[in-house]
């Protein structure tokens, strides 16, 4: 099962010739994803090796998703031309696209995010500015390395790219169903919640890992709908405590301003919602241990 | 990137939203000239990034230029909560005020929207209307494919219940407003007080807007915008480097890979700092995935030219990175640095977890450099940092 991403899977990317693109194309076939097609309207028609494998370039989404049924899409485009290929994947209708890039303009990924929703969120958005998402032993759709774990029964969902890495390293024996990298950015498109429900829904899912760090209060109604919905136990984490105000703190989403978006909000508000929520990385894969432990 | 007073009314002259006259200045003397300019009488107010400077006496009238610059001399170099003043704006005098209002657009996160916000409880401080009268502020969704017409803005108008005899030039101030947002890939753009004047007419009489940094790829003009005097040297020198540094007040400097990753970094110093004399971080530096020996140089020379650095602590989880890489990165990081004849005698400890750890340990016991440990947990290596910070 998983979530949002399986064995069943078929992933194309745009922006696949790029250097990055290149790089991750060949590290995700590596981790068994199947890639069927890039995306670059310069260079439709060739293919590209990697390591044996031929993949198909396209000239469009559409058309790389008429001739090989793809339903997924990864995004290594470079800012200044992210947003219109956002939007390509979504008037494709593409179901899910991962957008890797960093660096998007916060007008640029407002206007996407108001478009996916105007087209009747037909496309689930995952990122921008995010690491993707790993479905151990199945499929890997973005830059999560895939050796640092096995397939197992926790669910994770974070903000932060190398947080993944190290929670998914903390819990390595122990395996993980789904791994999610939302992004660090102001406007992104899965959210805590979003991962949130689906885990709840996941048969293979038995715990879910949280990670959140400052900035906005998308963490205070993540406790919220845990509340109201979730049964699965939830272990959390969040990063920032020692940040300053005013100060962004690398993600250009991760800023507190006045008393809004502070760590120690957050950890409360998970906390009330009856969340287990460590004070260091560590500590919070130990919670997680001594719950599946029972 | 927040801007000053001037900045923003320059911003909203250059997008047509209605404002007075106004220049810079950063000397009393200039005080006179820019005061003659506007007919023998102006305003002078301080320009800082911080609200309350009117209560803290940082605007005031001048009636002629001599008194401008008695004004000027005034305010130039006074503290305004933390903040020197290092320039004012010499403004046209308003004409007489009969009413206040509020108008901005900033983004909504939580909705993942833009909003438009507005008042008739203008000219003081909005959050303050927010909690204490909140019926006072409309706010109104603003979808950033359609943006805000002449038709909007009437909505949003509507919804703050403005007085009918300025409704149409608050709804055209609203539009240009947009404009400024939409054109200056801005964050926020705020108004306040927009004045209604004895003469019916609507001024923009103070505002403030915030820059998105991630735009400046077509934002050219931006750069010219940033307040480079203000700024920390340690942090000016770090983003001449590219590297993304943030100044702290502690002790232990911090570099590792990854925001979060370096964000929870200073967490666990801190705590660890608990047990060692309250010893905090220096700052916050990341320096990305690759981590090549340059960018561990550069970002080595920038924490160990901070003079509050007493231990440094690098923390790099190996991703798409190795650590045989990063090991060799912080081994030729140190030559590279002793090459320059900048000698290190600050303590180092060093954890590596992740991708070909083993190795990248082996590097750095086999290279044996007298100033750095290796610990091979996150919270182990923390407490040895704050260790030996606490023991300089």
């Amino acid at each position: 099962m998983a979530i949002f991403l399986n064995k069943d899977s078929k992933v194309i990317v745009q922006g696949m010739t790029g250097a990055t693109g290149m790089k991750h194309t060949k590290l995700m076939l590596g981790d068994g994803t199947n890639i069927v097609g890039g995306v670059n309207p310069r260079k439709a028609g060739t293919k590209v090796d990697f390591d044996g494998t031929e993949i198909p370039v396209f000239g469009t989404v559409a058309e790389a998703m008429k001739e090989t049924g793809a339903n997924v899409s990864v995004l290594f485009v470079p800012p200044a031309f992210a947003k219109a290929a956002v939007v390509e994947a979504i008037d494709a209708e593409i179901p899910l696209a991962v957008v890797i890039t960093e660096g998007i303009a916060v007008h640029d990924s407002a206007a996407f995010y108001a478009y996916a929703v105007e087209k009747g969120n037909k496309t689930r958005l995952i990122g921008p500015n995010c690491p993707g998402l790993i479905t151990p032993g199945q499929s890997n759709a973005g830059i999560i390395p895939g050796d640092i774990t096995k397939p197992g029964r926790i669910g994770l969902v974070s903000k932060s790219g190398t947080l993944t890495y190290q929670m998914m390293y903390e819990l390595r024996d122990l395996g993980f169903s789904s791994a999610v990298g939302i992004g660090g950015d102001p406007v992104i498109g899965t959210t805590h919640i979003d991962a949130l429900a689906a885990f709840e829904a996941d048969p293979d899912t038995d715990l879910i890992v949280m990670i959140g760090e400052i900035g906005g209060d998308a963490e205070e109604r993540a406790a919220d709908f845990i509340k109201a919905n979730v049964t699965k136990p939830v272990v959390g984490y969040v990063a920032g405590f020692t940040a300053p105000e005013g100060k962004t703190m690398g993600h250009a989403g991760a800023i507190v301003s006045g008393s809004s978006g502070t760590a120690q909000a957050k950890k409360e508000a998970l906390e009330a919602a009856g969340v287990k929520v460590g004070k260091t990385p560590t500590e919070t894969a130990k919670l997680a241990r001594a719950i599946l432990a029972g | 990137m927040d801007l000053f007073e001037y900045q923003a009314r320059d911003l909203f002259a250059k997008h047509g939203v209605p404002v007075l006259a106004g220049e810079v200045i950063d000397t009393p003397e200039a005080a006179r000239e820019a005061t003659e300019r506007l007919g023998g009488k102006s305003v002078v107010k301080a320009q800082v990034k911080v609200g309350g400077r009117g209560k803290a006496g940082g605007v005031k009238l001048a009636a002629t230029p001599d008194e401008a610059v008695a004004r000027a001399t005034d305010i130039l170099g006074m503290d305004i909560k933390g903040h020197t003043v290092h320039k004012v704006m010499i403004a046209e005098t308003a004409p007489e005020i009969v009413e206040e209002y509020y108008v901005s657009y900033l983004l909504d996160r939580t909705n993942r929207t833009f909003l438009a916000m507005a008042s008739v409880a203008g000219g003081m401080d909005i959050e303050e209307v927010a909690a204490t009268t909140p019926e006072k502020l409309a706010k109104v969704p603003v979808d950033s494919n359609k943006g805000v017409d002449i038709e909007k803005a009437r909505e949003i108008v509507a919804q703050a219940k403005f007085p009918a005899e300025v409704a149409e030039k608050v709804a055209e101030v609203l539009v240009t407003l947009w404009d400024t947002f939409v054109a200056e890939d801005a964050l926020l753009v705020e108004v306040n007080p927009l004045a209604k004047v004895a003469s019916g007419e609507v001024i923009a009489l103070d505002g403030k807007v915030s820059l998105d940094a991630n735009a400046d790829f077509r934002q050219p003009e931006h750069e010219a915008l940033e307040d480079k005097a203000a700024a920390n040297p340690l942090e000016a020198a770090a983003k001449a480097k590219g590297l993304n540094y943030v100044k702290l007040d502690g002790q232990v400097g911090i570099i590792g890979n990854g925001a979060g990753l370096v964000m929870s970094t200073l967490d666990v110093v801190a705590y660890a700092g608990e047990n060692h004399g309250g010893v905090k971080p220096a700052n916050f530096l990341d320096i990305g995935g690759g981590a090549s020996a340059e960018v561990m140089a550069n970002g080595l020379e920038i924490i160990l030219g901070d003079p509050d650095v007493k231990s440094v602590f690098v923390n790099v989880f190996g991703g798409i990175t190795a650590c045989d890489e990063v090991a060799n990165g912080i081994v030729q990081a140190l030559e590279l640095l002793a090459s320059k004849g900048e000698e290190v005698t600050k303590p180092l400890v060093v954890r590596l977890d992740g991708n070909n750890a083993e190795l990248g340990r082996k590097i750095l016991s086999d290279a044996n450099h007298p100033l750095v440990q290796r610990v091979d947990t996150m919270d182990g290596a923390a407490d040895k940092a704050a260790e030996l910070a606490a023991a300089k």
